[in-house]
């Protein structure tokens, strides 16, 4: 009869309960340190954190950043420093959600979404400029037509970089060195790596 | 008229009330099969969802209940493509000749029992053919031409391996099938539908053994598996081996023709259902409420079809369940059981039940004669195996 016993195995199956869930209308809860699309920050005051030193460019291993700095205008600054990010271009066909960028920005003007659900048509749109990656002013990221944010996904970014201390210092563990971000305030630090 | 020889309704002067309830019962056979269809292929998607663990479809109306309707409307609207190489007059007119023969054969289906409509008395089924199940063979056997004329015209090659598939499967199966019915027939001794099933009316839950799965349970058996695969269902699906043969027959098909030869795959299947709750399970026959009045409404129009809606979902319900357990079979597999199993079967199945009604009616010994008719077929059975070739030994001589 064990030819047969698949039948069984069907019908048991049809009374447990279900493992898909219904999802564009109901999403699962995403990991804490989800990796998704970039967002460029701001300070309170709407200046701009990126200060155009091209770390992330650097150490990007699928070469997807393209970051092109310039002097802050005397008149206008755009960021508090010297030098501010002058050109600023993200390339989703190549990005792998590496998370080394977000690592090696000193001043944690570029951190990570929750936002994964983004499609795109044509080359043009895949290739995120300043202007689509930069916060708004009430330091959400900006949305774009061909993403799908359906809640959640914007209000925790970063919070990779708050397990670690700044330069990586043992000493300054679980110590927040970071402005808050616009819009988000100042979170928790994480716990470390060393509990 | 051959049409109207059961239905008391044709018996009396044609006028045109009888005409008008013939017009109304063909579009209601009709709608109700169109509707049976569409539900059906939502609860089949709904069911292999549960056995799968997925929730199934859900977006299209409640519970997702109208996502085939939604298919359908969709398939309209595509483009349709036609292959150059095809016959066009062929390639046009296969789907509809698929579709035509699965309603056909529907109509000999006696769904309710007699009831009176304006008048008139009349069953609750579209013709009462005195040869309904010979014609039920024949539409089935019709059907064939629109997967093969469709195969065939389609000039690719994919199709055409599905459709040469397809009518050696159905053929090969159309034998099982027929001597299946036949297993049922010798004891019913008629070849009305309606007849069959009156012979299965409810009288009380003794009445249950008078129902064919009973006294002919070998006959159910090899009618429900030669059903399956005369329908191309699952475990059977050779026809449209998604691995082998893209689509199968309807490779070339799209849009709302596509659409037409899926309707007819599962217009079949409904059929068949049918057709095995007509031979076997008594039809509409079962309890009726015993505490309404037996000449009310209730009693007469809804409860038999209760009945036979009932029995027919139950089948349903086992052919979604082999879709969703049973892997494909191998094509030598398929022609095995079909030639080597079904068949003889049925033979022998057909002769020993021939014996006990010939041995009732001629008062025979039957604990002498239906052991002796068992072990005669057995043996020219075992004469037949003997003088097969042996698989292992044509492959030898073919290598």
């Amino acid at each position: 009869m064990a030819r047969f016993s698949g039948f069984g195995v069907t019908f048991k199956q049809m009374f447990k309960p279900r493992i898909t869930g219904f999802y564009p209308k109901e999403k699962r809860e995403k990991p804490e340190r989800f990796h998704g699309r970039h967002v460029l920050n701001r300070y309170e005051d709407g200046m701009e954190k990126c200060i155009g030193c091209e770390l992330c460019a650097g150490v990007c291993p699928a070469k997807c950043i393209y970051v092109r700095g310039a002097d802050n205008p005397a008149d206008s600054p755009v960021s508090p420093g010297e030098r501010f990010g002058f050109v600023y271009e993200i390339n989703y066909l190549r990005c792998i959600h590496c998370d080394m960028c977000v690592e090696a920005c000193p001043t944690e003007a570029i951190t990570e979404t929750k936002l994964f659900e983004f499609s795109f048509a044509n080359r043009a749109d895949a290739i995120y400029t300043k202007d689509e990656l930069l916060v708004d002013d009430e330091g959400r990221a900006k949305r774009q037509p061909w993403e799908l944010w359906l809640g959640g996904e914007d209000d925790k970014t970063s919070a990779w970089m708050r397990a670690t201390s700044s330069s990586g210092d043992a000493d300054y563990e679980g110590r927040v060195n970071w402005s808050g971000e616009l819009g988000f305030g100042v979170r928790e630090p994480e716990q470390g790596q060393s509990l | 008229m051959m049409l109207g020889a059961g239905d008391p309704l044709l018996s009396g002067k044609i006028d045109l009330t009888v005409v008008l309830i013939v017009i109304g019962k063909t579009v209601a056979v009709f709608a109700f099969l169109l509707v049976a269809v569409m539900l059906y292929i939502w609860f089949m998607r709904k069911v292999i969802a549960d056995m799968a663990s997925r929730v199934g479809p859900d977006t299209a109306g409640p519970w997702g209940i109208l996502q085939s309707l939604a298919d359908g409307i969709k398939l309209f609207f595509k483009e349709q493509s036609v292959p150059d190489s095809a016959d066009r007059r062929v390639f046009f007119l296969a789907p509809y000749i698929s579709l035509m023969t699965a309603f056909l054969a529907f109509s000999i289906i006696p769904i309710g029992g007699q009831v009176s409509i304006a008048g008139h008395q009349t069953y609750l089924q579209l013709a009462d053919l005195p040869i309904g199940i010979l014609f039920l063979l024949a539409m089935s056997g019709l059907g064939l031409y629109g997967v093969m004329l469709a195969g065939w015209s389609s000039g690719s090659k994919y199709p055409l391996l599905g459709s040469v598939r397809a009518s050696a499967q159905m053929l090969s199966y159309e034998a099982a099938f027929g001597l299946a019915i036949v297993g049922v027939l010798v004891q019913a001794e008629t070849l009305s539908t309606r007849a069959i099933v009156e012979k299965q009316a409810w009288t009380g839950v003794g009445s249950l053994g008078t129902w064919y799965v009973i006294p002919a349970f070998v006959a159910f058996v090899i009618f429900l598996i030669s059903a399956i695969a005369e329908t191309n269902h699952p475990p059977f699906d050779l026809v449209e081996a998604e691995q082998e043969l893209v689509g199968g027959f309807h490779t070339e098909y799209t849009g709302i023709r596509f659409a037409i030869f899926y309707l007819a795959e599962f217009m079949n299947l409904i059929t068949m259902s049918a057709i095995a709750v007509t031979l076997f399970l008594g039809g509409p026959a079962g309890p009726s409420l015993g505490f309404l009045s037996a000449t009310g409404p209730i009693n007469t129009w809804l409860m038999p079809v209760f009945w036979f809606i009932a029995k027919v979902m139950v089948l349903l319900f086992g052919t979604v369940w082999l879709r969703a357990s049973l892997p494909r079979l191998r094509y030598d597999q398929l022609m095995d059981l079909g030639w080597k199993w079904l068949i003889e079967l049925a033979f022998i199945w057909v002769m020993v039940s021939g014996v006990i009604i010939v041995g009732r009616n001629e008062g025979w010994n039957l604990i002498a004669v239906v052991p002796l008719s068992l072990l005669g077929g057995l043996g020219i059975l075992g004469v037949l195996r003997a003088s097969m070739p042996n698989r292992s030994e044509l492959v030898e001589e073919i290598l």
